[in-house]
């Protein structure tokens, strides 16, 4: 492929990926407001914290538990975004040095954008992808929160709506790209039925936590895994991106 | 705590995870272990997520119209529906068995 042919791929995928996301900005937007949050309190989410998992995850226990379930909600959305770190090693070669550029790039380094990026075949190319992908989402997800939040406080009464429910889904789209392989697969099980079981037995936000522990006694011994000396962090071993990737297909 | 408070220490926790992703020198956190955990962890929880969401009510377990709702959402999503359509068709469904008087 020519470098011109590249660059335009990085741009296609960026635009695919990037406006299907955002469009899911709303129902971000919308079940915050459903939550117990202002307009306000959903966009200064998108803007700053932006990731949308661990977005969903904050106003789901802020949802259940209200604010007294803050710690637990902290606890959640901070795991949650555990896996961007492990991106930004990733992309830092792929961001180049200067830390201006890299403070900037830190913030939009998301499921997204890293998928986008490590796509590429050239470096150009994972420079627009992740570049493109990144801005794109975020100016895209924080209009389209600022929209959801606007409509989700003139609806009121969301369950009538079925918002409930589609957060439910939201979550299910996010982990769905994700149950590839046995072991994914096994701790998902695990820890819906550990959540399950300790729903009435804990206050809001924990039984996330403790289901969390599923995926430390199946990954660190590697129980039902592939073997250890495969690389795991590159290019076909990241999640797809959740959302994106599959409407993108 | 206040949800402002909650917000803005949560947003700044996840913000700094990645910033610190970007200071890491690339071998130590990329053992097979650490990264294995990650994506697994990120897994564990968007799974209780899905279960809390679904069942949860306060402290008990209810279940209502978010269950067809999502088994409705877990078949699109196997036949790799967008992602937009899905969240819609999944507060469709809850809303009209709602509307129906077929469930709570």
């Amino acid at each position: 492929m020519s470098a011109a042919s590249d660059r335009r791929e990085a741009w296609r995928a960026s635009w695919a990926v990037g406006l299907a996301v955002s469009a899911y900005g709303v129902s971000f937007g919308a079940l915050a407001v459903a939550s117990g949050l202002d307009v306000w309190q959903a966009c200064v989410l998108s803007a700053v914290m932006f990731s949308g998992g661990s977005q969903f995850a904050l106003i789901g226990v802020l949802a259940a538990g209200g604010a007294s379930a803050g710690p637990a909600a902290i606890a959640g959305a901070t795991l949650l975004g555990l896996r961007n770190g492990l991106y930004a090693i990733r992309v830092s070669p792929i961001v180049g040095p200067g830390w201006a550029k890299r403070l900037l790039a830190g913030h939009l380094t998301i499921d997204e954008s890293t998928a986008v990026a490590t796509a590429q075949p050239t470096l150009e190319g994972q420079r627009i992808g992740f570049w493109a992908t990144g801005a794109i989402i975020w100016i895209g997800w924080n209009l389209m929160t600022f929209a959801g939040a606007l409509v989700g406080d003139l609806l009121g009464d969301v369950s009538a709506y079925g918002l409930d429910a589609a957060a439910a889904a939201a979550f299910l789209g996010l982990v769905w790209p994700r149950l590839r392989a046995l072991q994914p697969i096994a701790v998902a099980v695990g820890a819906a039925v550990v959540a399950a079981v300790a729903i009435p037995a804990l206050p809001p936000g924990l039984p996330v936590l403790v289901a969390a522990l599923v995926a430390v006694v199946v990954g660190v011994p590697n129980l039902l895994g592939r073997p250890a000396e495969l690389p795991v962090v590159h290019h076909d071993e990241m999640p797809a991106a959740p959302d994106a990737g599959e409407s993108d297909r | 705590m206040t949800v402002w408070q909650v917000i803005i220490v949560a947003s700044i926790a996840v913000l700094a995870i990645k910033l610190l992703g970007y200071l890491v020198p690339e071998r130590l956190l990329q053992t097979p272990t650490a990264a294995r955990t990650a994506n697994l962890t990120t897994v564990a929880l968007l799974s209780a997520l899905i279960v809390v969401q679904t069942v949860g009510a306060g402290q008990g377990l209810q279940l209502d119209a978010r269950l067809p709702a999502v088994v409705v959402a877990a078949g699109l999503f196997a036949i790799r529906t967008p992602f937009i359509v899905i969240i819609i068709a999944a507060a469709l469904v809850a809303a009209g068995l709602r509307a129906l008087g077929w469930a709570a």
